[in-house]
This record gives C-alpha cells, structure tokens and sequence, in this order.
C-alpha cells in the first residue's frame, strides 16, 4: 500500500511490475490511469494546474485505501498523483489494486478514484482561452461516491 | 488566541496568501466566527470567503462550519475539491 504524490510522470508499466512482485496470491491486478483532457466547457484547454495540502492529501488517500483495501481483502495498492502544471493527454493520477479474484481488485480500485476525487484535499484549475478556472466537485463525483456508501448488496 | 491559517485553491489564489499566523479576538470559537471575522478585512475577502464559496479543514480534517477552534489550531481555507 503506498501512495505518492509527485511532479513528475510515472511509468505505468514499472508500476503494475512492483505491484504485481509484492504478492505472489494475487490473480488479478487493475488499474486505472486518469488523463488530462483537450477540452471543458469553456474550450479548448491549454494546461491544467493542480495543487494540494501536503499532509493532508497523504492522510486522506491513506484512509480511503485503508476503506478499500479491508472491504475487499485487496492484497496491494498504489497511487500517484501529480500535482503542477500538465498539458492534455499527459496522465495525472493512477490507481492500482491487486487482489486474490478480478472482482475484488476492480471494485476496490474504482472505490478509491470514486473516493479520491471527492474526499482528498487536490484542487485543479484549467488554463482555456477564455482564462482560468478553478474547478470544483462535480455532482456527478459526488453521487458516484454516495453509491458506494448505500450499497448494501454484495461488498 | 493564536492560529495558524493555510489557505488553498481559489481563495488562496484570489486573495494571494497561502499562510499566515493570526490572533483572534476573544470570544471567537468557531468556523463560522473566523470567516466571518476575515471578511471584514475588505471586499476581496468578503466575495472569496463567502459561506457558500468555502470549505475548511481543522487540523487536517474535513469541517462544519459549525465546528470549534482552539488555541495552536491548523485550520485550511479553501474551495471545493476537485482532483483526479
């Protein structure tokens, strides 16, 4: 379980060969890779800008992959997450689970995105021609968080 | 009573700060009394504090507005998160 928040690019495939090492009982590794998009509602976009609260943004992701990891016996977790300023196309956060059976490792990975873009301390602003924007939780972030919370079926 | 005061994302931005330590009046004991105390520092501190534009953190923790500051306190100011 390790998290790392970063300016830097990371190489995905070095990520899941470290996670899938650390445990020979895992039979499923997931991940997920979030993108810098082209465009918003104001246009095209030229950079995005992202800024955190050291301390607390590692305190938070540690909780949420803490949830995650006993709901669904997640055997290993990794996220990055980049901060400063990226450009379209470049990657801007991973999530990545391993567990004993595919179910597990792709419910606890989309757990943590959905729980990260809702209750980690990381602000983005986007650069497009009509200026700059800071963005804010989106409803759509906050129902697909909410799910999770009111989902008694199954995990 | 001295706290320290971190701010984040629009507003630090807008009001150009991201800490700083202040000394509040007596009396003062929660969230809501803060904020209301800074935007009295001017109009650009009375749009970018707005209740309705802000969140904040007590010593690294998500907080109501209704929630108590004490003495050495590390509370964050910021706009609504939006990461990933």
């Amino acid at each position: 379980m390790s998290v790392s928040i970063q300016e830097h690019d990371f190489d995905l495939a070095a990520e899941q060969v470290a996670l899938r090492s650390s445990s020979s009982k895992a039979g499923a590794l997931v991940s997920f890779v979030g993108l810098v998009r082209d465009f918003s509602n104001d246009g095209k976009i030229d950079n995005i800008f992202l800024e955190h609260y050291p301390g607390m943004t590692e305190k938070a992701l540690e909780k949420i992959i803490h949830q995650a990891a006993n709901r669904w016996n997640l055997l290993g977790v990794r996220v990055i997450h980049r901060i400063g300023e990226l450009h379209p196309n470049d990657q801007i956060v991973l999530v990545a689970t391993t567990a004993l059976h595919r179910g597990e490792a792709f419910a606890g990975c989309e757990f943590i995105i959905d729980y990260l873009k809702t209750a980690a301390p990381f602000w983005k602003k986007e650069q497009t021609g009509q200026g700059a924007k800071w963005l804010e939780t989106r409803d759509s972030d906050m129902q697909r968080m909410e799910h999770w919370q009111n989902c008694t079926t199954g995990k | 009573m001295k706290i320290e005061l971190l701010y984040f994302g629009r507003p630090g931005e807008r009001l150009n700060i991201s800490r700083e330590t202040v000394d509040v009046p007596e009396g003062l004991s929660t969230l809501a009394g803060l904020l209301a105390w800074l935007r009295a520092r001017g109009e650009n501190w009375e749009r970018e504090l707005a209740d309705n534009r802000v969140r904040c953190a007590i010593n690294q923790e998500f907080s109501g507005l209704t929630a108590t500051i004490n003495e050495h306190d590390e509370i964050a100011i910021f706009s609504p998160i939006s990461g990933g």
